[in-house]
């Protein structure tokens, strides 16, 4: 990216700061809230998704065969079912059947994704969104800002303006009431008198030939039967086996979404309908014969059907819960956080999937890859895998014949055009062996005034941000020096090997050495070989070939130690969440798991051998010290921010922890010129809880680097890891 | 049917906002008309011995429908979790009478409330396979909150009754 380009998409971000960001926080902070407060209230979440989860892979397994057995079914009905290849092809099959006629629709994002309206207008017909959000953006002439709740950005008194000024009403409107009240008025004449109503379908049953949408307003139930003609615009992958099937995505997605346990209306329709519509003047006239058309579209769907990587996406239920537990969608919204058609995490692959590589290109490192959208999907997808992978494909877009010049001096497997600020970035642990060995020069040099204009200038690295500072004494050194373990293997409780990542062998050294002090005291003999890095840095980066080589590397270099019965101990979250997440995709499953079922974080791993019966005493009691704690994305992903916690709590310490999931600094993205800003102002919210009156005065403690590095310049006071604060030597 | 189903579907309909009035099919005609505003219209109810008032219009105008402050339809069945009802419509409106009253109230068999969402989709699907046209699982008001604010009665009704049938 050019030194234009990051100053372009900074200014963007700015401006969606300023003009969309309150709106869309305060609507994407309920959804969530209730997302985790309804869930809660299902006696078996993980099993519904599970079982989510199955129906889909079968879906999309059997999909050819299914979508035999709906045509099958829908004409048996009496419906017809067109299979459109791709957009134009489903337009001209639509504005044939609507024929000029006027069309009243419902809420689809599949209609918008082919722009349907667009395509009716134009064959003369006048096309109505009834659903509020949607009627609003058509009257504002805006694209939705949120796959769920379009119009997510727009405050009461924005539409309100709006409103007023397009419709100029008798009385000025002002409340939500009025507003709403003005709408199903308006809509309502549109409704009695289209001929054509148009909907989406949340799901299609192939046994059937049944929709069902997942609606609050009613409108949708009105569209279909004010209407003589039902045109349903579905993807291909909407659909299910059977009626069955649709248990448990009823119970999920409302709760996933906007946070409630079930919308108002989940309307099973099995068309065509014969409830009756409205004819010619004051009569309800019989409902017989409507007509009835599914198309069924393509658009993409099959090709990603037939990609490794790609394929997950079409379990997408478009429910937004990655939308809403991302920290940076919850900051800019769908504006800048999506593409032409979908918003939020999974709009990486629909984008990439339906539209183009480049669409997705445009906001696909929004996704920092911390994976709080992860435990959020009812169907299980690795939403942030998906990001990477397209990251890395756009990586490797653009070869030329003479990338292998650049190629052979690189430390990494990846394309000589490769965009410089990734490629910094991802060869983090390069640079850090570099930096120590020549610290304190190297800290010298990157903390000039020249050297941050240069490197903000051709690396997109933000010159407001400090650079970490290289220890010339590594972890490793230190520990050899002091002449390794204290506890011999002989007189040890067990065995560990203390995973040396690149933070902190190289830049976080005390906390090393507080980890290490911390495991003796607990009886446990320490090693620190040398390990390769874990490939976190490349992977954010979308370094896939180089992050798997360190698999590798890192496979080879620990296995013999697990073979011989020693714990791997691991201080940094997201190296663990890669060990127990990505390294699947990397290693045989076998190597994956036995590495992953040997790994701890590091206060999990003290938190075992206390409630083991270690003897804590020689740990550093708190009593009664406050401390306020920032758990890590991942580590909170991976179920470990409860045994920190668990840990202080046990010495003595009043903890209190943040509430807000993200610091907003995400390793490197927080650094970049283009998301500095942003990646401050999601940093605000853990700023102003940390510096309230209840916990101005605690000692701040967080488990990862990016998130120290984060409170380091959002607060006065210092921070640390808390192994540091249990520390025997503190 | 045991108490405990009844028990859940109170507390769920409280939840969502929903009146549950408890009667029984003598006391129906009686339990009702107090229920009803003054234009009210609705769908002959399908339990034997049990019939709508005479101020209930079966067979409305647009005008009529339009205008309603009550729509009464039976409901096929219950989800005691969720607190909602299951309109099944065909030619004899439910789906109008109950989608453009202010308020909708849903007559209910107390035996037809099932205890959870597995349980209503298995007779769901039998319904469909059987050729039930519509089913729709109605869950309190119609609502939005898209106008920036939550605001009950959107496209649908803003007020949600359900008369529980006890000895049915």
């Amino acid at each position: 990216m050019s030194v234009d380009d990051r100053q372009r998409k900074a200014e963007r971000i700015r401006h969606l700061l300023d003009t969309e960001g309150n709106n869309v926080h305060e609507n994407t902070q309920v959804f969530n809230d209730g997302r985790y407060e309804s869930t809660a209230d299902l006696e078996d979440y993980d099993g519904l998704k599970d079982e989510a989860r199955a129906i889909k892979e079968d879906t999309i397994e059997r999909l050819p065969e299914l979508i035999h057995q709906v045509i099958e079914a829908v004409e048996t009905n009496g419906g017809t079912v067109y299979l459109a290849d791709d957009a134009a092809d489903a337009n001209r099959y639509i504005t044939e059947v609507a024929g000029g006629r006027d069309v009243v629709k419902s809420k689809s994002m599949t209609s918008e994704e082919i722009e349907a309206n667009e395509s009716l207008e134009a064959s003369g017909a006048d096309v109505w969104e009834t659903d509020l959000a949607e009627f609003v953006l058509q009257v504002a002439d805006e694209a939705p800002s949120h796959i769920v709740a379009p119009a997510i950005h727009k405050s009461r008194e924005e539409i309100a303006d709006l409103f007023n000024a397009h419709f100029d009403p008798e009385e000025p409107l002002e409340t939500a009431e009025e507003l709403t009240q003005f709408a199903r008025e308006y809509l309502g004449e549109k409704i009695m008198d289209a001929e054509v109503g148009m909907t989406g379908a949340n799901f299609v049953t192939a046994d059937t030939g049944t929709l069902a949408l997942v609606t609050s307003e009613g409108n949708a139930r009105k569209c279909v039967q004010a209407t003589d003609t039902h045109i349903a615009v579905a993807g291909v992958e909407k659909l299910v086996p059977s009626v069955e099937d649709l248990q448990p995505f009823v119970e999920l997605i409302g709760r996933s979404g906007t946070g409630q346990d079930i919308t108002s209306y989940i309307s099973l329709f099995t068309p065509p309908g014969d409830s009756p519509t409205f004819d010619e003047g004051d009569e309800l006239g019989p409902g017989d014969d409507r007509e009835f058309h599914l198309v069924l579209i393509d658009n993409g769907r099959m090709e990603m059907r037939e990609d490794d990587q790609l394929r997950e996406t079409l379990y997408c239920i478009r429910c937004s819960a990655c939308a809403n537990s991302c920290a940076n969608f919850q900051h800019v919204g769908g504006h800048a956080f999506g593409g032409e058609t979908y918003s939020g995490g999974i709009a990486t692959g629909w984008e990439a999937g339906v539209h183009s590589q480049d669409s997705a290109a445009e906001f696909n490192d929004l996704c920092t890859g911390c994976s709080r959208c992860v435990n959020a999907c009812p169907v299980k997808i690795d939403i942030p895998w998906i990001n990477t992978v397209v990251r890395d494909r756009i990586n490797h877009e653009d070869q030329t014949e003479f990338d292998f010049l650049v190629e052979g001096l690189t430390p990494d497997e990846e394309p000589g055009r490769m965009d410089l600020q990734k490629r910094f970035f991802g060869n983090y642990a390069t640079l850090a062996k570099l930096g120590s060995a020549t610290a304190p020069m190297s800290n010298w040099l990157a903390g000039t005034k020249p050297a941050q204009v240069l490197m903000e200038r051709f690396m997109g690295i933000d010159r407001r941000r400090d650079l970490p500072k290289f220890r010339r004494e590594t972890l490793r050194k230190w520990f050899e020096a002091r002449g390794g373990s204290r506890i011999s293997r002989t007189d040890a409780s067990r065995e560990a090997v203390l995973y040396p990542d690149a933070y902190t062998n190289h830049v976080q050294v005390e906390r090393g050495k507080a980890a290490v002090r911390v495991l003796e005291a607990l009886g446990v003999s320490v090693q620190i070989p040398e390990v390769a890095s874990s490939g976190r840095a490349p992977l954010s980066q979308g370094m896939i070939g180089t992050a798997e080589r360190h698999a590798h590397e890192v496979y080879a270099d620990l296995a013999e130690h697990i073979d011989a019965g020693r714990d791997v101990v691991v201080i940094e979250p997201s190296d663990l969440a890669m060990f127990a997440g990505e390294y699947e995709k990397f290693l045989p499953e076998q190597s994956a798991e036995r590495l992953d079922s040997n790994s701890y974080e590091i206060m999990e791993y003290v938190y075992g051998l206390l409630e083991n019966g270690a003897s804590g005493r020689e740990l550093r009691a708190g009593g009664g010290e406050g401390v306020a704690y920032h758990s890590h994305c991942q580590q909170r992903t991976l179920g470990l921010e409860a045994h920190t916690v668990a840990v202080l709590d046990e010495l003595g310490y009043d903890v209190l922890t943040s509430e807000t999931e993200c610091c907003g600094m995400a390793g490197s993205f927080g650094y970049k010129r283009e998301y500095y800003e942003l990646s401050m102002d999601v940093g605000s919210e853990l700023e102003s809880q940390f510096q309230a009156e209840n916990a101005r005065d605690r000692t701040v403690v967080a488990s990862g680097t990016s998130c120290l590095e984060q409170l380091e310049s959002l607060l006065e006071r210092p921070s640390q890891h808390p192994v540091q604060l249990v520390d025997p030597v503190r | 049917m045991s108490a405990e189903p009844i028990t859940t579907f109170e507390s769920s309909l409280d939840e969502v906002g929903v009146e549950l009035v408890q009667t029984t099919s003598d006391q129906f005609e009686s339990t009702l008309i107090p229920l009803l505003n003054a234009r009210a219209v609705g769908t002959p109810l399908p339990f034997e011995n049990v019939s709508l008032p005479d101020a209930v219009e079966v067979d409305p105008t647009v005008q009529e429908l339009e205008t309603a402050e009550t729509g009464v339809t039976a409901a096929g069945y219950a989800i005691a979790d969720y607190g909602s009802v299951v309109i099944q419509g065909g030619p004899d409106g439910e789906e109008p009478v109950s989608l453009y009253a202010d308020e909708h109230v849903a007559v209910i068999a107390g035996s037809d409330i099932l205890p959870d969402m597995d349980t209503t989709f298995d007779r769901l699907a039998e319904d469909i396979r059987s050729g039930t046209g519509q089913a729709v699982i109605a869950t309190g008001p119609s609502a939005t909150a898209d106008m920036g604010a939550l605001v009950k009665g959107a496209h649908g009704p803003m007020d949600v009754t359900v008369v529980l049938l006890e000895d049915r």
